[in-house]
């Protein structure tokens, strides 16, 4: 059975349709990379996944049930599956302990003190330990966004959501985070990454979906789709990307 | 002269940071020595220093006015707590989005139209007169109590809109970061947005409170026996105005440190947020 399964989904902002019909649906521990050009839906596609956006159209699946339905109760959808932004969007009030365990402890009642053990070693896993009492402010940008990656790691989700998550950062800090998700892969995590990295992509995608005006265009596994592109608009896409020099030509 | 590194040049920059210091004070000496010399020997100053600035009368005002700036300072004291309470509670009504708050919403926003857009004169009078004149039963009759309460509701409208400001000025990102953690809408509030938005107001925070420092004077119209309203009884028996005079510096010694703090925290702010901002 699929892990994820979206069927017709459709979205409008206003007048303006940002996502046509899409159908995509993803296996278990498969990783599916979204690309394509600034406003083709990729955000508002992934953040329907969990229900951060609502739609008008079509259903979204986790594991058969419809992410709406009453068995995930409130909070049961946004522990299964965790959702990574471009901006981090840590808190900095609080420490880097206590963000990650805040969902634990307030939202699905755990004893605190396990929840900061465990936290804890969430942390030394990801080689974050030593920055457990420190403040957001206090990191670099790639060790924030590793944070950010182990808050939505914590409620020990299914499936992982990644929107750009190394579009703010400086180019020698991209590799610390990009490697994270390598390990996830590598750890059996089902992901739908959003990047614009795309020999990223290309490395780690299991399949590459090419949105163009809310509509998958053109999916296929990443050697396909980067070297002999079908579709007219993949084909310009790709050639724009080769050209601003983000993905090394590949005949 | 050849400057030479080392002592001398220190020396120099030590006269350089000295310099600018001596010429505003000179200034300053300057220019208030000049007015007072003017004012001074000015034909009429003899009498407005009877009428405003009698030593004699002052000391004889003082202890009345003194204990009436006390009142002052209990009523302004738990106004500003009622206040801080009361708006931060408009202002979570106001935060709340969804169907079922959309009374929660309405009721902030037409409280804060209705009580920004009338004058505190106004409301005291009406609640410190109107209210007592009624003769409710069961509720307090005293004019002190009914035109406290006229002031906190005004200022509570204006606290609202600082502690909104203070709440829309934390990141969209925030939010969204707690809903995609399940927090729902009042934990978001609660944990994520409040602590920073909290932060962001204190500095116009601080303003409101130098304000109602003042505005508590609006109380002795009803007769309260506040600072002015002792002052004004000493100036009806004695027709000097000294008292006034003394309620003033009372009021000066109050609120000048509260509006240098005001100052001191924006500065902080502001260099934490260019700090941030680098
Ligand atoms: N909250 C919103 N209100 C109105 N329109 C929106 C909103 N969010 C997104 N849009 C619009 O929807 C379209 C798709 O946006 P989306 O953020 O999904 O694009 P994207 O592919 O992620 O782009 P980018 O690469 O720039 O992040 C855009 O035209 C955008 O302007
Ligand atoms: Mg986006």
């Amino acid at each position: 059975m699929n892990r994820i399964e979206i069927e017709q989904l459709t979205k409008f902002y206003g007048e303006r349709q940002v996502l046509d019909a899409v159908d995509l649906s993803i296996a278990p521990h498969e990783v599916v990379c979204l690309i394509g050009a600034s406003g083709s839906g990729k955000s508002t596609l992934l953040r329907c996944i969990n229900g951060l956006t609502e739609f008008d159209e079509g259903t979204v699946r986790l594991d058969g049930v419809d992410i709406y339905d009453e068995s995930f109760g409130r909070t049961g959808l946004y522990k299964r599956i965790g959702i990574v932004f471009q901006a981090y969007n840590l808190f900095p009030h609080m420490s880097v302990l206590e963000n990650i365990t805040l969902a634990p402890i307030r939202v699905h009642g755990r004893d605190r003190r396990e929840a900061e053990a465990a936290g804890l070693k969430l942390l030394e896993l990801f080689g974050l330990g030593q920055y457990a009492r420190a403040y957001p402010e206090q990191l670099s940008g790639g060790q924030q966004q590793r944070v950010a990656i182990v808050r939505s790691l914590a409620t020990e989700p299914d499936v992982l959501l990644l929107d750009e998550v190394t579009a703010a950062l400086d180019p020698e800090l991209i590799g610390e985070v990009l490697k994270i998700i390598r390990d996830l892969k590598t750890s059996g995590m089902t992901m739908v990454i959003v990047t614009h990295e795309m020999g990223f992509a290309r490395d780690v995608a299991d399949r590459v979906c090419f949105l163009d005006g809310g509509r998958i265009v053109e999916q296929g596994n990443p050697h396909q789709l980067f070297s002999k592109p079908e579709n007219p608009r993949t084909q310009k896409f790709l050639e724009r990307i080769i050209a601003a020099g983000r993905l090394e030509a590949t005949v | 002269m050849t400057r030479r590194p080392g002592k001398g040049r220190r020396q120099i920059a030590l006269k350089d940071r000295l310099a600018p210091v001596l010429i505003s004070l000179a200034s300053v000496v300057l220019v208030f020595g000049a007015v007072a010399w003017f004012v001074g020997t000015a034909e009429q100053w003899p009498r407005i220093q009877r009428q405003f600035f009698s030593i004699d009368a002052m000391i004889e005002a003082a202890p009345g006015v003194a204990r009436g700036f006390l009142v002052s300072l209990q009523i302004w004291l738990i106004s500003l707590v009622c206040i801080g309470i009361w708006a931060l509670v408009l202002a979570i009504f106001r935060a709340m989005s969804g169907p079922w708050f959309a009374p929660l919403r309405v009721f902030a926003i037409v409280y804060v139209d209705l009580f920004r857009g009338l004058p505190a004169l106004l409301l005291v009078l009406l609640f410190g007169f109107g209210i007592p004149a009624l003769n409710l039963p069961g509720l307090p009759k005293e004019g002190l109590f009914w035109g406290g309460v006229a002031l906190i509701l005004s200022y509570s409208a204006y606290a609202t809109e600082v502690y909104r400001s203070g709440i829309e000025a934390v990141h969209e990102g925030q939010g969204m970061a707690a809903k995609a953690l399940g927090l729902t809408q009042w934990q978001t509030l609660r944990y994520a947005i409040l602590p920073q938005a909290l932060r962001n107001v204190v500095p116009a925070m601080l303003n409101l409170v130098v304000a109602l420092q003042k505005d508590v004077a609006l109380l002795s119209v009803l007769g309260v026996r506040d600072a002015v309203r002792e002052a004004q009884i000493y100036t009806a028996r004695t027709f000097n105005y000294s008292s006034l005079v003394v309620a003033a510096i009372l009021f000066l010694l109050a609120t000048i440190p509260l509006a240098r703090l005001t100052d001191h925290l924006a500065r902080r702010d502001r260099q934490r947020r260019l700090q941030g901002a680098k």
